[in-house]
């Protein structure tokens, strides 16, 4: 029959506007500012980097002491939109293998242009650059407040814990048995080293003997 | 007391008046008529855009604007803030003096209907004999200030809205006069005070509309259908499909144009349903004899906003039709049906009192319901459409 549909429709709608106002589970939003969802773990919209609490090479403040970022430079050429800029610095610091690495002397991604595709993060042999989840960037200035340096970019390593948990400790473990497989590298070479070493002077003091005989 | 309270307007006006030499008087007293619509008539549209906001908002399950003032009442004043201190763009190739002139016309085209509106006893801003001819000239002056929004603005979207707009406007104006007509009919005249006087008397407590009657029934329902088509309302909004057409035939206006192509709109609503209200909800009548008392003009208004919140109850319902489905439901339901139901009224003003002249009539027309209707969903007139490779 026809209009049967279009009395059909109309009840439901009008069952959602009385329901609206009787129960409030019904609604479907939440009302903003003031009461906010718990964010998913998949989200992302901008990259950030990753420093390590732990001041490694004694300079400060913290967050530049400890970029896990050794400014390869991977990742600015991969940027499909070209909006990471980077300048290498010119001495070394010492890393978390304790391997001396150039660091980043400027860090800059511009968030205009980012198009939060996670290339950057997906190339990084450093685990150095992660997704944030921070939405609320709004600001006055359109240029340079969405230009991010170094500083602002820099979050530890606990923030990325508090919201990518499950990745972030993935990384955290491949980073240790990382580190457990430059130890144990450093230790043989110094072992060997060490046996070199001894064998070098054993020959020098067969030598002496010989010498002396 | 209550008779001073209906007529409180009118003696005002006439109050007002009376300290004028007696030349002035004429001219000035339609002045000050003038001036009360224009000013009401927008004050009303803030409201009926919080009223739709809101409703919508319900009818989604959301909240709707709640930050401006108490219940986001205060909404349409940041809005038309808003909107006047937007850049007011002309594009480069427009022809610039068309381009100004279409909204002036639309609003002003609107506002002449509500010159013959009777919004209350003996409030008429002018009593013609032929108000209804005069309300249907102006209404379709609204066409020509949506085509020469489309054209002048030289944006294919634009042209196409507006073709579509009065292909649309063309279309139902036919049975919007046609439902019309079955009233003129029955009361014998054009002008709109009477139509709502012949209404204004009853049988017992109940009133004596033209819904109540089965070819009134009929044709109210093919009015509110022809008068959601003339106002572009959902869900006939296809000249301004923002999903198809970006925003239609205003496509290329900003800021306070906008604004008055958005007035424009609300006003026509107003006006047609303000116009449906007099043709066969008895205009400023009480709905039962024991409640004359309350001032007509109250009646008059919460009829009329009854109306805005069906259209805005049905724009919350239903999706937008095809262009197709449109034509097709103009021209072979609505147009037939209301040509049946000018015979329908010729039979019930010839058959005579009694309870025969209701049952013939409202078999006719049921019967002509069910067959058109079946006939057209079945050929998938006004159906959904099959889509061969679809399926
Ligand atoms: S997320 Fe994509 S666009 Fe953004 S900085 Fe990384 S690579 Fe560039
Ligand atoms: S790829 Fe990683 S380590 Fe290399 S510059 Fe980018 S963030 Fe730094």
């Amino acid at each position: 029959m026809l209009g049967e549909g279009i009395l059909k429709g109309l009840w439901e709608t009008a069952k959602n506007f009385t329901g609206s106002y009787v129960s409030a589970d019904r609604l479907t939003t939440v009302e903003y500012p003031e009461q906010r969802i718990a964010p998913i773990e998949a989200t992302r919209d901008f990259p950030f980097l990753v420093f390590d609490e732990e001041n490694r090479d004694g300079g400060d403040p913290v967050w530049e002491a400890g970029l896990r970022c050794v400014a390869c430079q991977i990742c600015e050429k991969e940027c499909p939109p070209k909006c990471i800029y980077i300048e290498r610095s010119k001495d070394k610091k010492l890393d978390y293998l304790g391997k001396a690495q150039y660091y980043p002397a400027r860090f800059d991604i511009d968030i205009s242009v980012c198009m939060s595709c996670q290339i950057c993060v997906e190339v990084c042999p450093f685990d150095a650059i992660k997704m944030d989840t921070e939405f609320e960037l709004s600001t006055t200035d359109r240029f340079g407040g969405l230009l991010l340096d170094r500083e602002q970019l820099a979050k530890p390593n606990e923030y990325y814990h508090k919201i990518h948990p499950a990745e972030a400790a993935g990384v955290d473990a491949h980073l240790a048995e990382e580190k457990v497989k430059a130890d144990a590298k450093a230790k043989a070479a110094a072992e060997a080293k060490l046996a070199a070493e001894a064998k070098a002077a054993a020959d020098a003091a067969a030598k002496a003997t010989g010498e002396g005989a | 007391m209550s008779a001073t309270l209906d007529q409180i307007f009118v003696l005002l006006q006439h109050w007002l008046v009376s300290f004028l030499p007696a030349v002035l008087q004429p001219f000035v007293s339609v002045l000050l008529g003038v001036v009360v619509i224009i000013g009401l008539f927008p004050a009303l549209f803030a409201f009926a855009v919080w009223m739709e906001r809101k409703g919508l908002g319900r009818i989604q399950n959301r909240l709707g604007p709640n930050r401006v003032g108490p219940f986001g009442l205060l909404q349409p004043i940041a809005d038309g803030i808003k909107s006047l201190t937007k850049e007011d763009i002309v594009p480069l190739s427009a022809d610039v003096v068309v381009h100004f002139l279409a909204p002036l016309v639309l609003v002003v085209a609107v506002f002449m209907g509500f010159a013959v509106l009777p919004m209350g006893r003996n409030m008429v801003l002018v009593d013609m004999d032929a108000g209804l001819l005069f309300y249907f000239a102006m209404g379709a002056s609204t066409e020509l200030s949506i085509f020469m929004a489309g054209w002048s603005s030289r944006n294919k979207y634009s042209l196409l809205g507006a073709m579509r707009a009065v292909a649309q406007m063309i279309s139902y104006e036919v049975p919007l006069l046609m439902s019309s007509v079955a009233v003129v009919m029955i009361a014998g005249t054009l002008s709109l005070t009477k139509i709502v006087a012949a209404q204004n008397s009853y049988s017992g407590v109940f009133p004596h509309w033209y819904i109540f009657t089965p070819w009134g029934l009929a044709g109210f329902l093919m009015y509110v259908v022809s008068s959601m088509a003339e106002t572009n309302r959902s869900p006939f909004d296809l000249p301004e499909g923002e999903s198809e057409l970006v925003a239609g035939y205003f496509t290329e206006y900003s800021g306070f144009k906008f604004a008055l192509f958005f007035l424009g709109e609300y006003l026509a609503m107003f006006s047609i349903s303000g116009l449906g209200t007099v043709l066969f909800l008895g205009g400023w009548s009480a709905p039962f004899s024991f409640l004359t008392w309350v001032p007509s003009w109250i009646w008059f208004f919460s009829k009329l906003m009854m109306s805005i919140s069906v259209f805005i109850w049905i724009r919350g319902t239903l999706p937008r039709l095809r262009q197709d489905q449109l034509m097709n439901f103009a021209w072979k339901f609505v147009l037939p049906m209301t040509l049946l139901n000018l015979f329908v009224a010729a039979l019930w003003r010839f058959l005579g009192e009694g309870w025969e002249r209701w049952v013939i009539c409202s078999v006719i027309l049921l019967l002509a319901y069910v067959v058109l209707g079946r006939t057209g969903m079945r050929e998938g007139k006004f159906g959904p459409r099959r889509y061969r490779y679809a399926e």
